[in-house]
């Protein structure tokens, strides 16, 4: 008799692993974020308006989005129509024509959009009406004149794909101009240090802020962007520091190129994250003074009114905005004239749907590439059209979810309208497990 | 505030960092201003930071950290010792401090010249992309580190780990070298060599023959990512 029973331990995803690790000798490095199961904003439900609350009519009714940031010492805080803002993504790990679609979406929504590590192109700066600029431990193309001309400006100080490491952009997606930016030669794989060059720790954090501050004289707000893993301590210490805003990423949060191993063994999910974060404010007396945005897998409309209800000012999105322009999607171009991409999924040796190979530049749909004639295959019209689409989905989700549980304005939303399908959820969102009052650990 | 010998005199002992900043982001040119003279420094930090303006700055006694923060066009000379990252990110114009600087001096500097007429502390030119340093003195550990672009002279000793993972800036130094960090090795010192050094000592204005200088350059070993080496990145 032939002997088919699969080890639970090594089952053929870790044969897989260590049959190459083997005979290569190498670790994985991919894009995108966390591929295993995680406790998410899905276990949760919202308890909406019956007897007890009073619903709000969904077309005559309206319920506000208006979102600010920045508030706490920022002469101008940052004013948008939605609380729903596009993360931190590199002019190198994608291309500039994504960037700027994404730039003409967030534009055109009210929302802002996030520089990343390489620098300010003029094209983002242009399509881009509100515009975060980060400052990132490499400080790549980092400058004074794209300083004071960003709306707001990001410390990171580490990403939730990989909280506490660095970066490493091969040398494949490294052109010319990527390279000029960032001063170093073309073709290179370059590393992103872990650690900012000119502070360490949170008490020079505090003066670093203070520069950054005296630099723009006091008028755009400072962000500080963590990856979620001490995270009680973390955002008491960036609150501490003088942070405006904190942006708070969990595990499932998405990066061009990291390793596998960060991804998926490193941080905690969005879900505990965000939960311990509002604790830390509350505990500082900071709510309402101190914003956090939180980002990390958020994907619907559903997310986002959990991640509001359970008291976050705003989300950022990565991942999500990535496949709305066509991430993981057999065709590029527009439904009439589409072209079928399967073939270059199989070169990189995936298919539509499991593709995250991003790291290698050549991705099919031409969002993360610098390949002109992968770039050409995303048009900015298209990209944009699509971005405003999927945003304009999620806030009409979120506004419906909102209406239903009685709320005139998103921000209304509250921690009592939820409660958790699983012991987990309950646990992490400290919610009652759903039918029940029972909060595990309290 | 008051003028003397030309100079605008502004006391910390009575205005703020703040006032001061504010100060010198203004319409320096159109009020005909040349040179600003601080006193009473007393330690503080972000002292001339993001200056964008062709103006003397005199800083009289020992400042904090990030002192002449990004700086553009600005000459800025402190009288004195400074903190933590003196010049970070600096993108022209010149820096020089008369004492010593603590950490990251010039940290990721990308242009113009960082003067430390004594010793700098560990990891000074961290990241720099495209400045030039020169250390009267000697420096700490780990300086140079992942230094991209720009010069770093050293006259005095280098302390361990010099220019680990270096990129394509360049390390002078005349004295010690404790030791060099991943991917940085020693290379003859060619006339084109000796004419910058030259050079950058002249504009340092401190008085050492450029002969006297060993050459630091990376080896361009760990441009690509190499798993044999991992433990050098
Ligand atoms: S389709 Fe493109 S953006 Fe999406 S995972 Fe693949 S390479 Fe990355």
């Amino acid at each position: 008799m032939t002997t088919t029973e699969e080890s639970y331990s090594f089952n053929r995803h870790v044969l897989a692993y260590i049959h190459q690790a083997a005979e290569l000798g190498l670790y994985d490095i991919r894009g995108l974020g966390a591929k295993r199961v995680l406790p998410t904003f899905d276990d949760l439900v919202f308890l909406t308006a019956s007897l007890s609350r009073y619903p709000l009519e969904g077309y005559r009714e309206r319920c506000r989005t208006q979102t600010v940031l920045g508030t706490r010492f920022a002469k101008k805080p940052i004013h948008l129509a939605i609380p729903i803002t596009v993360a931190g993504m590199s002019f190198g790990a994608l291309s500039a024509t994504a960037k700027e679609a994404i730039g003409r979406a967030a534009t055109e929504l009210g929302t802002s959009t996030t520089t990343g590590d390489g620098g300010m192109t003029p094209e983002e700066r242009r399509a881009s009406k509100t515009l975060v600029y980060q400052c990132l431990p490499s400080r790549y193309g980092f400058n004074p004149d794209d300083l004071r001309k960003a709306d707001a400006i990001e410390v990171v100080v580490g990403q939730g794909a990989k909280p506490g490491g660095g970066g490493m952009l091969l040398g494949q997606k490294i052109s010319a101009r990527v390279a000029e930016m960032r001063t170093l030669p073309a073709g290179i794989d370059q590393r992103s240090a872990c650690r900012h060059p000119d502070w360490t720790g949170p008490d020079d954090l505090a003066i670093k802020i203070g520069e950054l501050r005296e630099i723009t004289d006091w008028q755009v707000p400072i962000y500080v962007k963590i990856g979620a893993s001490r995270v009680t301590n973390d955002v008491k210490l960036a609150i501490k520091s003088g942070a405006d805003v904190i942006v708070l990423d969990g595990m499932q949060g998405g990066t061009a190129a990291s390793q596998q191993v960060f991804i998926e063994h490193t941080g905690i999910p969005t879900l505990a994250a965000l939960r311990q974060a509002i604790e830390a404010l509350e505990e500082m007396k900071m709510v309402g003074q101190v914003q956090l945005v939180i980002s990390g897998g958020i994907r619907t409309g559903a997310d986002v009114a959990k991640a509001l209800a359970l008291g976050a000012d705003a989300v950022a999105i990565g991942q999500g905005v990535l496949m709305a322009l066509g991430c993981n999607s057999r065709w590029y171009g527009t439904p009439d004239h589409r072209t079928d991409a399967a073939a270059d999924y199989e070169r990189l040796g995936t298919v539509p749907g499991s593709c995250h190979h991003c790291h290698t530049g050549l991705c099919p749909v031409g969002i993360t590439t610098q390949e002109a004639d992968l770039e050409a295959r995303l048009g900015v019209d298209d990209g944009a059209r699509w971005l405003r689409n999927y945003f304009n989905v999620l806030t009409m989700e979120l506004t419906t979810l909102a209406r239903a549980c009685g709320k005139s304005d998103v921000h209304h939303l509250e921690r009592e309208d939820l409660v958790a399908l699983t012991v987990e959820a309950a646990a992490m969102a400290k919610v009652p497990l759903a039918g029940t009052n029972w909060i595990p650990g309290l | 505030m008051a003028v003397v010998n030309s100079a605008v005199q502004l006391d910390l002992a009575k205005k703020s960092v703040r006032e001061l900043n504010q100060f010198l982001h203004g319409d320096l040119a159109g009020r005909g201003i040349q040179r600003v003279e601080v006193l009473n420094p007393g330690g503080v930090h972000n002292l001339a930071v993001g200056l964008d303006a062709d103006v003397d700055v005199d800083i009289r006694g020992h400042a904090g950290y990030f002192i002449a923060g990004m700086n553009k066009q600005a000459r800025v000379t402190v009288h004195g010792n400074v903190g933590w990252s003196v010049a970070e990110n600096i993108m022209s114009g010149v820096v020089r401090v008369r004492g010593n600087a603590s950490e990251c001096a010039a940290a990721s500097g990308h242009g113009g010249l960082v003067v430390i007429a004594g010793d700098a502390s560990s990891r000074c030119g961290i990241s720099m992309k495209g400045c030039d340093i020169v250390v009267g003195g000697s420096v700490g550990h780990v300086s140079a580190f992942m230094a991209q672009a720009g010069r770093l002279v050293v006259c005095g000793d280098a302390g361990t780990g010099l220019g680990d993972s270096l990129y394509e800036a360049v390390i002078y130094v005349r004295g010690k070298i404790r030791s060099l960090g991943a991917d940085a090795r020693e290379e003859p010192m060619t006339d084109a060599d000796r004419a910058v050094v030259s050079r950058l000592l002249d504009q340092a204005g401190i008085n050492h023959a450029a002969s006297e200088f060993k050459r630091v350059a990376s080896a361009r070993a760990l441009y690509h990512w190499n798993s044999d080496a991992h433990q050098a990145y």
